[in-house]
């Protein structure tokens, strides 16, 4: 089957997807995304982390067919995203989260690619490599992914709203320290920044 | 495999009658893990995201009608008032990004013992909307889990929502697992206080071929409290009839032993929740008629 839907504010258009195959591998194998990490092909890693229609969900644990018409943000589309976001006031007004109207119709400007390359970071991108929270970085796209959502409803959040946040998301090298100072770092940098 | 993509809720109870083998699928949580292992290959997907009447609920005078694909996150940040014990149980369920997908329908659906949902349906009381092209139905949540992953939908049907008793007393929830997130219960205990009707309701999660209130607990303690005049008198309630409490509700599991733990673990465990949770319910209860009623 063919599924058409939007991709870090690019429509896309997959073909001779599978009726059984994830949003995952369509990411993946089918558009070139290899961002979205693939592990456990069962929802209890995280690395798979993208925004559905702005909502944190695991790709691996979404049917392709089931993201027609909708939009897709992952990590590769973060920096953008995020730039979009900040220009658009951020989260001032107490109106947090993206709307489903605003996720259709932000759309990606002046990159030089879909890969996200020549792109600047987005804040929790930079606050990652700063806090040294990057070992093998696996698992970080989806971490990325998660927090940055995280910091657009709560910029101010406690450690146990960060450790709820990212309890989705397994991370095998780290021990969370250096996450858990990577986030911290970023919220902070957030409220100096308003 | 085909992919069904239903617009409206009759078109997808057409699909279904014509296609009785077609899996629901809605948040995905539960049957994308089946096809990514390759334990399932449904000749049909029949997918319910299109239908945006699951994703709603209305609050009504006795209960809530919560939409079959509601997710977790929604039932946490919404009807935590009308229906704490299942917020709870919500809260518990996996990850973020599972609440963010997963719903009580899909729960039901797969009807697994250890559903999180369950437990804190039963406690305070629900009905199934199973419907089809021969007409709608109301399913007491009694009489919905047949076995080990099995219910009684009939095989042309879907859930559509789930009608939730609000709560008129405090309901808790209690899980054991190895940590806090992305765990599958071990087993799992809820409770629901209903003062209006002087009765307390019960559900036991993972300790049992299928989800199961403890009858005789209830019956105990329903008398127990009675007996004493607790409702009125809001006395602490004593560690004899506590204790028997508990003894009771272990004594409704019919638990196996597997890889999360052993039948008498999960045995000791569920009398330990059942003794916790009454008693943190209970204080709950003497509080609010404290303050309704003025400290004695």
């Amino acid at each position: 089957m063919r599924v058409n839907f939007t991709v870090n504010g690019r429509p896309q258009e997959a073909d001779d997807v599978w009726e059984g195959e994830s949003l995952l591998y369509v990411l993946r194998e089918r558009l070139g995304l290899p961002g979205s990490k693939n592990a456990c092909e069962q929802g209890e890693c995280g690395s798979c982390t993208v925004r559905l229609d702005g909502v944190p969900v695991c790709a691996c644990l979404v049917a392709a067919g089931q993201v027609e018409g909708r939009d897709v943000v992952t990590v590769e589309g973060l920096a953008d995203f995020a730039k979009q976001r900040a220009e658009h006031g951020g989260c001032a007004s107490g109106a947090c989260g993206t709307s489903l109207q605003d996720a259709r119709q932000w759309a990606a400007k002046g990159t030089d690619s879909q890969t996200g390359e020549g792109t600047g970071l987005a804040p929790i991108q930079q606050a990652f490599i700063d806090a040294g929270a990057v070992q093998c970085g696996f698992c970080t796209p989806g971490l990325l992914v998660a927090a940055d959502e995280m910091l657009e409803r709560n910029p101010n959040p406690s450690d146990a709203d960060i450790r709820e946040a990212l309890s989705g998301n397994l991370c095998r090298c780290t021990g969370y320290e250096k996450i858990m100072d990577a986030v911290r770092l970023a919220a902070a940098r957030q409220g100096e920044a308003v | 495999m085909d992919f069904l993509r239903p617009a409206s809720w009759e078109e997808a109870l057409a699909a279904k009658a014509e296609h009785p083998t077609a899996v629901p699928i809605a948040g995905g949580t539960d049957v994308m893990v089946e096809i990514n292992f390759d334990h399932r290959r449904p000749e049909y997907l029949l997918d319910l995201n299109r239908i945006t009447d699951l994703t709603e609920w209305q609050v009504g005078e006795e209960s809530v009608r919560l939409g079959a694909s509601v997710p977790y996150t929604k039932i946490m940040e919404h009807l935590r008032a009308e229906l704490p014990g299942l917020a709870l149980a919500s809260h518990t369920v996996a990850s973020p990004q599972i609440r963010n997908r997963g719903g009580v329908g899909g729960n039901l659906g797969t009807a697994s013992p250890a559903g999180d949902a369950h437990p804190a349906l039963l406690a305070a009381g629900a009905e199934v909307e199973a419907e089809s092209v021969r007409g709608s139905r109301l399913i007491p949540i009694d009489e919905f889990y047949t076995g080990v992953k099995r219910n009684s939908l009939a095989a042309d049907e879907l859930i559509r929502a789930v009608h939730i008793k609000k709560a008129d007393g405090p309901q808790q929830f209690s899980k054991v697992g190895t940590r806090n997130a992305m765990v599958i219960a071990v087993c799992a205990f809820g409770l629901a206080l209903h003062p209006e009707t002087r009765t307390v309701r019960t559900g036991i999660g993972s300790a049992a071929p299928t989800p199961v209130r403890a009858k005789a607990a209830e019956e105990f303690l329903n008398a127990a409290l009675e007996e004493g005049g607790f409702w009125d008198n809001g006395k602490i309630i004593t560690p004899s009839v506590a204790k028997q409490f508990a003894t009771l509700c272990s004594g409704a599991c019919n638990p196996i032993d597997d890889v999360r733990g052993t039948a008498s673990y999960r045995r000791h465990a569920v009398g330990v929740m059942a003794r916790r949770t009454l008693t943190w319910t209970w204080e709950s209860y003497r509080g609010a008629r404290r303050l309704t009623e003025g400290a004695a």
